[in-house]
């Protein structure tokens, strides 16, 4: 079996920066002191005219983004979750969302997978923060292929962009042919007995815990939500018809993120019983991510712990 | 400036200055003393300063302007008005529900508005983009901001202070309307951000004081921040809050508090005197 291929998320960003760059030049890139990290220092080598660091000021990079994004160009900012979402949040709800401004932001390092750093670092509550404000698309690739893909989707389109990259290298689930669309939700597996609907790198553990319930009889549904908001409901609700109870998994808290967002979904349209895989309303705590990951229950004998309590609440 | 030009700008200031109370006073509510302050700052940007076309808001090579204290949108609106972009009728929608006149701007709802302001320190970051936005594609439109004399107390303002000085945007000005009041009382009160020219200075910025009340140090300045090279320029404007309306300059309690009919009216004779005195 050949060896499975890792790559953060966070390297497909940088590198499709450099991809956008070349093709389009009204690309600019935005970083706050992080660009070896966030990976937008290979824009800023390839380009070093179009990109700019505000140095280490995240209130006023988003500013900067929204007045540059007023002049026409197509703005990335970018920074780690916990300082986009978080301390620029009110930047990016009146500066960018309120006028709708053509900025994308790259948020890397979300979630527990950040590892050694820390609670003060690992940001599950970027999605709830950005879900809040009206407009914002949300972004949460599973892999390179599917990140790469989001940079240039959110690239085609006009309006704001929350996408969430990690740090940790994960492994590639898709192929080169894969087919992105922004709010629309990807079936990876049929089937009748529970839904899975994961997002970021719990899509993998998603697959994972899939075949181990299959192996058990349990038939599973697997969908790949991508896209945070809008929320694919049309497919969340048509799920909920065919298996009769789901099973989210997420990377940040249970509080805000896409839990809630398919919880919205199905009680408003279609009520099935909903469990939820994600960070338990706690905060972080350093260690290596690959153990972090298990600690926080961010794994897929989790998901299928959960897919059995899911069955039995139908 | 000759004593015509000077006459003219004094009677749209006038006019401007009806505006902010036509709309407070119709509102019910919004900010007339730190409005009021501007309106002669913003009266000389929008008819002898800036590059602009009312028929023709978007243009993109036109000058941009943010105002960073975005409660004094009366007076914007009202400057605005005078200069041609709606009607001054419109004044009198002012916060109303369906008015393109927002409590503070809205580049979403008033073609004109450059970007949406209001809360404070976030409009200079985004002049900041513009004026590097101008640079990159070497355009030659140029950024007008105003600040409030509070609203830098905020931190992003000095974040935004530090980067404009380093990327050397000298195609950004800056105005701080120094009228010495915010909510809760005086700014040095409250938390004191004087010396004010100072602090501009160190981070590297061209600074001129001037009495923002005069067309004359207005019309320098901004001359002399035009020849300015490799740096912003800060004007630090010597305000009265709530100047032209007797009652309420240096009244802290007209920071955000609307005129009744009385006082509307009594606001209003004084305004039609000197607008009278003008036209004489």
């Amino acid at each position: 079996m050949a060896d499975v291929i890792k790559v953060a998320t966070r390297d497909a960003y940088g590198k499709a920066l450099v991809e956008l760059g070349e093709k389009n030049p009204n690309v600019v890139v935005l970083d706050a002191d992080l660009a070896a990290a966030t990976k937008t220092g290979g824009f800023k080598k390839a380009f070093p005219d179009r990109f700019f660091d505000t140095g280490i000021a995240e209130s006023n990079m988003m500013g900067v983004a929204a007045g540059l994004a007023t002049t026409g160009y197509t703005v990335f900012a970018s920074s780690f979750a916990m300082f986009s979402a978080g301390r620029a949040f009110e930047q990016v709800r009146n500066t960018i969302g309120y006028p709708h401004l053509n900025v994308k932001i790259g948020a890397t390092h979300a979630g527990i997978s950040v590892g050694e750093d820390g609670a003060s670092h690992q940001c599950c509550e970027d999605i709830a923060l950005m879900r809040s404000i009206p407009g914002m698309v949300i972004i949460n690739p599973a892999d390179d292929v599917e990140a790469r893909a989001a940079v240039l989707a959110a690239a085609e389109m006009d309006g704001p962009v929350y996408m969430r990259f990690g740090r940790l290298a994960v492994p590639r689930i898709f192929d080169e042919d894969y087919k992105f669309e922004i709010g629309k939700a990807v079936t990876l597996k049929e089937g009748t007995d529970v839904t899975i609907i994961a997002t970021g790198l719990m899509v993998k553990e998603a697959i994972e815990a899939a075949e181990a319930l299959e192996a058990e009889g349990v038939s599973v549904e697997l969908i790949n939500m991508h896209t945070i908001k809008p929320l694919d409901k049309e497919a969340v609700v048509a799920a909920a018809k065919k298996t009769g109870c789901i099973v989210t998994a997420e990377e940040h808290n249970v509080i805000g993120g896409l839990g809630d967002a398919v919880c919205d979904a199905v009680c408003e349209e279609y009520p099935v019983p909903v469990v939820k895989v994600g960070v338990e309303d706690t905060f972080g705590k350093s260690g290596p991510a690959l153990d972090l990951l298990p600690l926080f229950g961010l794994d897929a004998k989790n998901i299928v712990e959960k897919a059995k309590i899911a069955i039995s609440k139908k | 400036m000759d004593v015509v030009a000077k006459k003219e700008l004094a009677k749209v200031a006038c006019n401007v200055r009806k505006g902010i109370i036509e709309g407070t006073f119709n509102a019910k509510s919004g900010h007339p003393g730190g409005s009021l302050s501007i309106a002669d700052i913003i009266s000389y940007l929008y008819f002898k300063e800036m590059n602009i076309d009312p028929a023709n808001p978007a243009m993109p090579e036109r000058d941009r302007f943010v105002l960073s204290k975005g409660h004094a949108a009366p007076a914007l609106y009202s400057v605005m008005a005078q200069r041609g972009y709606f009607p001054v009728e419109e004044l009198k929608t002012l916060r109303k529900i369906g008015s393109r006149l927002q409590g503070h701007p809205s580049m979403k709802c008033l073609p004109g508005i450059d970007i949406s302001t209001g809360s404070l320190g976030q409009g200079i970051s985004a002049a900041c983009g513009m004026a590097l936005g101008g640079k990159l594609q070497n355009a030659d439109f140029r950024v007008y901001a105003i600040l409030g004399d509070g609203e830098i107390q905020e931190g992003q303002v000095w974040e935004a202070a530090m980067y404009a000085a380093a990327k050397k945007l000298d195609n950004l000005v800056a105005f701080v309307d120094n009228n010495n009041l915010q909510i809760d009382g005086t700014v040095e009160e409250v938390n004191s951000p004087y010396p004010i020219p100072e602090k501009f200075v160190a981070f590297g910025w061209n600074v001129i004081e001037i009495d923002g009340h005069s067309f004359d140090e207005i019309e320098n300045a901004l001359n002399a921040a035009r020849e300015c090279k490799g740096k912003p320029t800060a004007i630090v404007a010597s305000t009265t809050k709530g100047k032209g309306v007797s009652f309420m300059e240096n009244q802290v309690s007209w920071h955000g508090a609307a005129p009744n009919a009385e006082q509307y009216e009594i606001a209003m004779k004084e305004l039609d005197e000197v607008l009278n005195g003008l036209e004489g």
